[in-house]
């Protein structure tokens, strides 16, 4: 096995046990931490994949100021213990079982069409600084300019949902 | 290469409204006046409508194919810009009743109407993924925008949490349908093999996400609870808008990408079959009219599921044949979008401040107490039934016809069964409107008055629906076009 390989499955098993902690976790806070692990091994797979910029993205974004927001979040909220009622303990078993069964048929499906998706990730090479400049302000500029939009719904959202009764 | 004048011009309606969302939030803390944000909403609709035009005379792919202005655009840029146009009539008395801050909806339903027009003209998945939440974003606020009150608060908080969970869906089958394509333009995913088991599970992952939107069964349970809570005008906005953007986008992804259309076939048979089912039988045991309303529009959601069914099995034998199917879905949305702003804006007003009187039991002798109203009522409740004369019944005769002209025999029957059920529910209402006598209360209260805003609703509504049931030629000759979807 090669080294990047080795490399690869460490990572991806270090995401893949973060993400099943988080679920896992009854308190919020450790969730939010074990979210933490998750972002952190994704920035290690995409600078595996030669995506410096997205690498570096992904743990100043991610794994820095939206963590902060989540602690921020439920600080203020002031969230203890996650409350199960019977219903919601009931949903587990057949939840996970359906769980199980969707990640087995896209692992499988995954790994039978291995080809297609290589060729796919070979534009891993547009992943650089460069590449990634060239694209979200050339080729994807109206997308890119909508998300202003779509973060300025989010900050109105926030406003109208929060603000005080005005008397 | 750079984006070119002509790239903007073709989205143009989109950045309107978007520019005129922006433009009421700055205009906000200087202006007290409501009316003025008013008048200023209903200008920017229907700027953006009348920019729909334009921008369909200088038709063509935007941005390198991310965007597409052609007669399909067109027709659903027409539909939501008119949509919101009517909401705006609509949800300024409604404000003003209950008192509620008006500047923050129009500028919410601004981008909630520019996200539909990006869902409608986008010919690239991520371009649609972003103008499904900024129109979904908008949504959940508004739903919950009658803050002081529970159902609206639970209204948002559903919409939200299933909302997103869908989205996820959606998200996700991008990214598989991206792994084995390697694009995420519809025109070139057309061009690849349609065959790998990757690509077919992520435009099923899609039509997850999009089937949520549309609540098609069994992605409609969250509708009655979302549409009782959330404000009634909002509630008049979610059953025309957002659905029909979605449907937009899942007829363009089901057009233009042919493996989406082979292997979907049954997909939409079984989507069709449990939605019609689970929208009227629903429907049979509800006593609130906002509840009735929304399991009858999961029916109809059902109904124009038959004529996805339908484009998908004739599409197998050249696009020329799926035409009829297409116009059918579209005739249908315009029909149905024009009956369900009208039914539920005259629930709106009748429902009195704070939305008290929603049970059917209070439309109890509405024929005598406000004889006009029950009679538009009717129309509507007619219209949605599928009787002639009325936009329903051409909108349910071409669904009918493309699905017997593409040998989907069973389906048809069971759309006729179903047809028979929403008789009972409708027709129900319509009896307690004439054949019951109020009660005291109700009769002491006096008429509900109509302002100018919700007649103006009214009238238009009332007219599209009579004259597309009499002389639907022009729409149907419109979208009968060939050069319908361009590629």
């Amino acid at each position: 096995m090669s080294e990047p390989l080795l490399v690869f499955f460490a990572l991806a098993a270090l995401a893949v046990i973060g993400a099943v902690s988080l679920i896992l976790q009854k308190h919020p806070i450790h969730s939010a931490l074990s979210l933490i692990v998750v972002m952190v091994a994704l920035a290690g797979l995409f600078l595996l994949m030669g995506a410096e910029f997205v690498a570096a993205v992904q743990i100043i974004v991610y794994g820095g100021a939206i963590m902060v927001l989540f602690v921020f979040v439920i600080m203020l909220l002031n969230a203890g213990v996650e409350e199960h009622t019977s219903l919601s303990k009931m949903a587990g078993p057949p939840g996970l079982l359906l769980v199980a069964a969707l990640a087995a048929f896209v692992a499988a499906t995954i790994a039978k069409s291995g080809t297609g998706v290589q060729a796919a990730a070979q534009t891993g090479a547009l992943s650089s600084t460069k590449g990634i400049s060239e694209m979200v302000f050339k080729d994807f500029v109206y997308p890119f300019e909508l998300t202003s939009f779509l973060i300025l719904v989010a900050i109105l959202g926030a406003t109208v949902l929060a603000q005080r009764e005005k008397s | 290469m750079l984006p070119q004048a002509i790239d903007l011009h073709r989205v143009l309606p989109e950045l309107i409204w978007s520019a005129f969302g922006v433009l009421v939030m700055l205009l906000q803390p200087f202006v007290r006046s409501r009316q003025f944000f008013s008048f200023l909403a209903l200008f920017g609709s229907l700027a953006g409508t009348v920019a729909a035009a334009t921008a369909f005379l200088h038709g063509g792919p935007g941005f390198h194919g991310l965007v597409q202005s052609d007669s399909f655009t067109f027709f659903f840029r027409l539909l939501v810009g008119s949509v919101s146009f009517l909401v705006v009539l609509a949800a300024g008395p409604y404000l003003d009743r209950e008192r509620l801050p008006i500047a923050e909806f129009y500028a919410l339903l601004f981008f909630a109407t520019a996200g539909m027009g990006v869902l409608a003209s986008a010919q690239e998945l991520l371009t649609a993924f972003i103008g499904l939440e900024m129109s979904s974003i908008s949504s959940y606020v508004l739903a919950g925008y009658r803050r002081d009150s529970l159902k609206s608060s639970e209204s948002a908080m559903k919409y939200f949490l299933l909302g997103s969970f869908a989205t996820a869906f959606f998200l996700y089958g991008i990214a598989l349908v991206y792994g084995a394509t390697g694009t995420t333009l519809l025109d070139k995913m057309a061009l690849s093999d349609g065959t790998s088991t990757l690509l077919k599970l992520g435009l099923a992952m899609i039509l997850i996400g999009l089937g949520f939107k549309v609540a098609a069964a069994p992605f409609q349970v969250w509708t009655p609870d979302v549409y009782e809570g959330a404000p009634t005008p909002v509630t008049a906005l979610f059953s025309a808008g957002p659905k029909a953007a979605a449907f937009a986008l899942l007829l363009r992804i089901f057009a233009t990408v042919p493996a989406a259309t082979k292997y979907w076939f049954w997909a939409f048979w079984v989507l069709a079959a449990l939605t019609m089912f689970a929208g009227n039988l629903g429907a049979l045991v509800q006593t609130n009219m906002k509840r009735l309303l929304a399991y009858s529009s999961i029916a109809h959601a059902g109904y124009i599921l038959v004529a996805f069914a339908a484009v998908t099995s004739m599409a197998q034998g050249g696009s020329e044949e799926a035409a009829p199917a297409y116009a059918a879905v579209l005739f249908y949305l315009l029909s149905y979008a024009l009956v369900k702003l009208g039914a539920f804006t005259i629930v709106s007003q009748l429902g009195g401040a704070g939305e008290k009187n929603l049970s059917i039991d209070d439309y109890a002798g509405l024929s005598e107490r406000q004889p006009f109203v029950a009679a538009m009522l009717s129309i509507y409740l007619l219209s949605l039934l599928g009787l002639p004369v009325t936009a329903g019944f051409f909108g349910k005769f071409y669904i009918f016809k493309a699905a017997v002209n593409s040998h989907l025999i069973s389906l048809a029957v069971l759309m006729a069964i179903n047809s028979v059920i929403g008789a009972y529910y409708y027709l129900r209402v319509i009896v307690v409107m004439y054949m019951r006598e109020p009660s005291a209360e109700a009769a002491a209260a006096g008429p509900v008055p109509f302002p100018i805003g919700v007649n103006a609703v009214l009238l238009i509504t009332f007219v599209g629906t009579i004259l597309f049931g009499v002389y639907p030629n022009p729409v149907i000759n419109f979208i009968l076009r060939p050069s319908l979807l361009a590629h």
